[in-house]
């Protein structure tokens, strides 16, 4: 039986849209019926604009129809969904927050009018943890998505509706957006492709800032054609990000199949660090199996260390709180945001807005932030951990010299049952051990689906590239995806 | 490094502009004593000599065309806006 339409992969649908197979009306239709059926148990959206998104559909048919047979881009008419951390102008835009609960986006993010531009749909505000702090989307304040693959486990996080809307079919592909892991650890829990590209490849313009030295945006897909396909589509300097740096942005689909093409044997780095203690013995069987699989293929297969592994979540949980603590004082209660009704002066309208605005892990981020960077703190923490970032930096870069990649687990454990850490900040930090050191280097990384644990629950294989080599990334991702059909399955809903 | 114990929460929600419950004070503060704790293993690093790094790859001089172009309309800027009159945002009295 053929995939239902809400099913199919992007590439698969973009060429029968080519050929007037099908209309970009009646994919966007499907995707509605479908969202329809299942949102109620998976919970992915927090909106959907039902008429917003059959009108995108029509005007790409009629933009079609106007080419009379001209070439379109591959993402024309395809239904993308938005993390809803990314301004979609005149779509609410609320971070999972309170905060932001009524919040409209008055202008498009730089990733939006680019998918725009390339003729997609931009489809929904996906769920997330609030203000893409969690690794479970429990952090949201409207309600927690649930893994399309069991519906009492958590999607991972941060960008757990952006990964449960594309596993269960509710989506083509989305974009979430990646702090320390938050799109390539829901993916390996959802049996998804998902991209973190390097530092400064797509603009963050647009994005609600959580850590603006290690965010980045990246898409969501079923598989690595058509992540590469939306790579393309966002990334590119943006004037408006001065961080999103000026490099030409290739072709990657025609690159990975070039590279396919040449036969090379890629060499690949296995860090000891990451096959420890914590490490789920089926995740870790996966992950072996996967990388005798590239052996197969005659890929060089050899140990690397990355030695400061171990302090990356300490380093990471300085930084990215300082981050946050800076970029959140802008919600004060004064020019959009939530406002608390019975403040008394000026200054407890901000004690009391924000109080009442965040919740609990967004809270807790502002004063670890706030802390590690005050009067007689600075030098402890902060600079101590922007010196131990040089070094977790550095590892990466000493093992590039030996090798092309290197290949990981993408999360020490398959999902895990909704509240198991709600009550253990830590213990949900620590969850982020194999996927932090990739923000905090910069690096490219993407999550490929590696196979399923007995209990049927998904399993990612992390693919660490070098600094702007998205292409060498997704063709090594592409190799063992090719060997494989863990892309083919779907949950059963 | 600081010892968890010289963390004061008070001290820092105030610097941070947040009221906390009392709930939240005592929840909180188990928390982040824990992470604290955890986060000293910071001090087993040898970081002698060693160049903080604040971005993976820092960019400097970023010159941008001086190019006039439509901004956000005052309308705009002001449609999210918890309080509004004669487009202006209203706030609490700030001066006696």
């Amino acid at each position: 039986m053929p995939d239902a339409l809400y099913n199919c992969t992007l590439a698969d649908l973009s060429r029968r849209l080519a050929k007037g197979e099908l209309s970009s009306l009646e994919l966007m239709q499907s995707v509605i019926a479908r969202t329809k059926a299942v949102e109620g148990r998976v919970r992915a959206f927090n909106s959907y604009d039902e008429q917003d998104a059959l009108a995108q559909a029509r005007a790409s048919d009629e933009r079609r129809a106007a080419r009379k047979g001209a070439p379109s881009h591959p993402l024309e008419g395809i239904p993308i969904g938005i993390k809803d951390v990314i301004s979609v102008a005149g779509q609410p835009l609320t971070a999972s927050s309170r905060m932001l609960a009524n919040f409209v986006s008055p202008y498009d993010a730089t990733v939006t009018a680019k998918l725009k531009a390339a003729g997609a749909l931009c489809w929904g505000r996906l769920n997330l943890d609030e203000f893409a702090m969690g690794s479970s989307t429990e952090n949201s304040a409207f309600g927690v998505t649930s893994n399309p693959w069991d519906l009492e486990r958590v999607p991972g996080g941060s960008s757990g509706g952006s990964a449960a809307s594309v596993a269960a079919g509710e989506a083509v592909a989305s974009l979430g957006s990646d702090t320390g892991g938050s799109i390539r650890q829901p993916a390996a829990l959802c049996n998804l492709v998902g991209l973190k590209p390097s530092y400064g490849r797509v603009s963050r313009y647009g994005l609600i800032a959580f850590a603006s030295s290690l965010d980045q945006i990246g898409p969501f897909a079923r598989t690595v054609e058509d992540a590469a396909t939306v790579l393309g589509a966002i990334s590119g300097h943006d004037r408006r990000d001065s961080t999103s740096l000026k490099m030409e942005v290739p072709d990657y689909n025609r690159g990975i199949a070039e590279l396919v093409r040449s036969g090379r044997k890629w060499k690949l780095g296995i860090p000891k660090e990451y096959f420890g203690e914590g490490l789920d013995p089926e995740v870790g069987a996966a992950v072996q199996a996967a990388i005798d699989a590239y052996r197969r293929m005659g890929c060089e297969v050899r140990e690397v260390s990355l030695p400061h592994t171990k302090y990356a979540i300490a380093a990471y949980y300085i930084i990215a709180t300082a981050e946050c603590s800076s970029n959140l004082a802008r919600f004060d209660g004064v020019r959009y945001g939530h406002r608390s009704k019975d403040a008394k002066d000026a200054l407890d309208l901000y004690f009391k807005s924000r109080a009442e605005g965040f919740g609990p892990e967004v809270k807790r981020r502002i004063i670890l932030g706030t802390y590690v960077l005050s009067s007689g703190y600075y030098d402890a923490y902060y600079l101590r951990a922007q010196k131990v970032r040089t070094l977790i930096r550095r590892d990466f870069l000493e093992a590039y010299k030996e090798v092309d990649a290197i290949v990981t687990p993408t999360s020490p454990t398959p999902a895990f049952k909704k509240g198991e850490k709600a009550a253990n900040p830590l213990a949900m930090y620590l969850n982020d051990i194999y996927t932090i050191g990739v923000n905090l280097a910069g690096l490219p990384g993407i999550s490929i689906p590696c196979g399923f644990t007995g209990g049927g629950l998904p399993i990612g294989l992390q693919v660490i590239g070098q600094p702007f080599k998205e292409t060498e990334l997704l063709a090594v991702a592409s190799a063992y995806e090719q060997t494989t059909d863990w892309r083919n399955r779907h949950p059963s809903l | 490094m600081p010892k968890p114990e010289d963390f004061k929460l008070d001290h820092v929600t105030n610097l941070a502009r947040i009221n906390l419950s009392a709930e939240e004070k005592e929840r909180f503060g188990a928390q982040l004593g824990d992470v604290l704790a955890y986060i000293a293993l910071l001090n087993e690093v040898n970081v002698e000599g060693v160049e903080p790094t604040a971005h993976a790859f820092p960019v400097v001089n970023v010159w941008a065309e001086d190019v006039p172009e439509p901004g956000l309309s005052v309308e705009d800027a002001l449609r999210n806006a918890p309080e509004k009159r004669d487009n202006m945002f209203v706030v609490p009295k700030v001066v006696e």
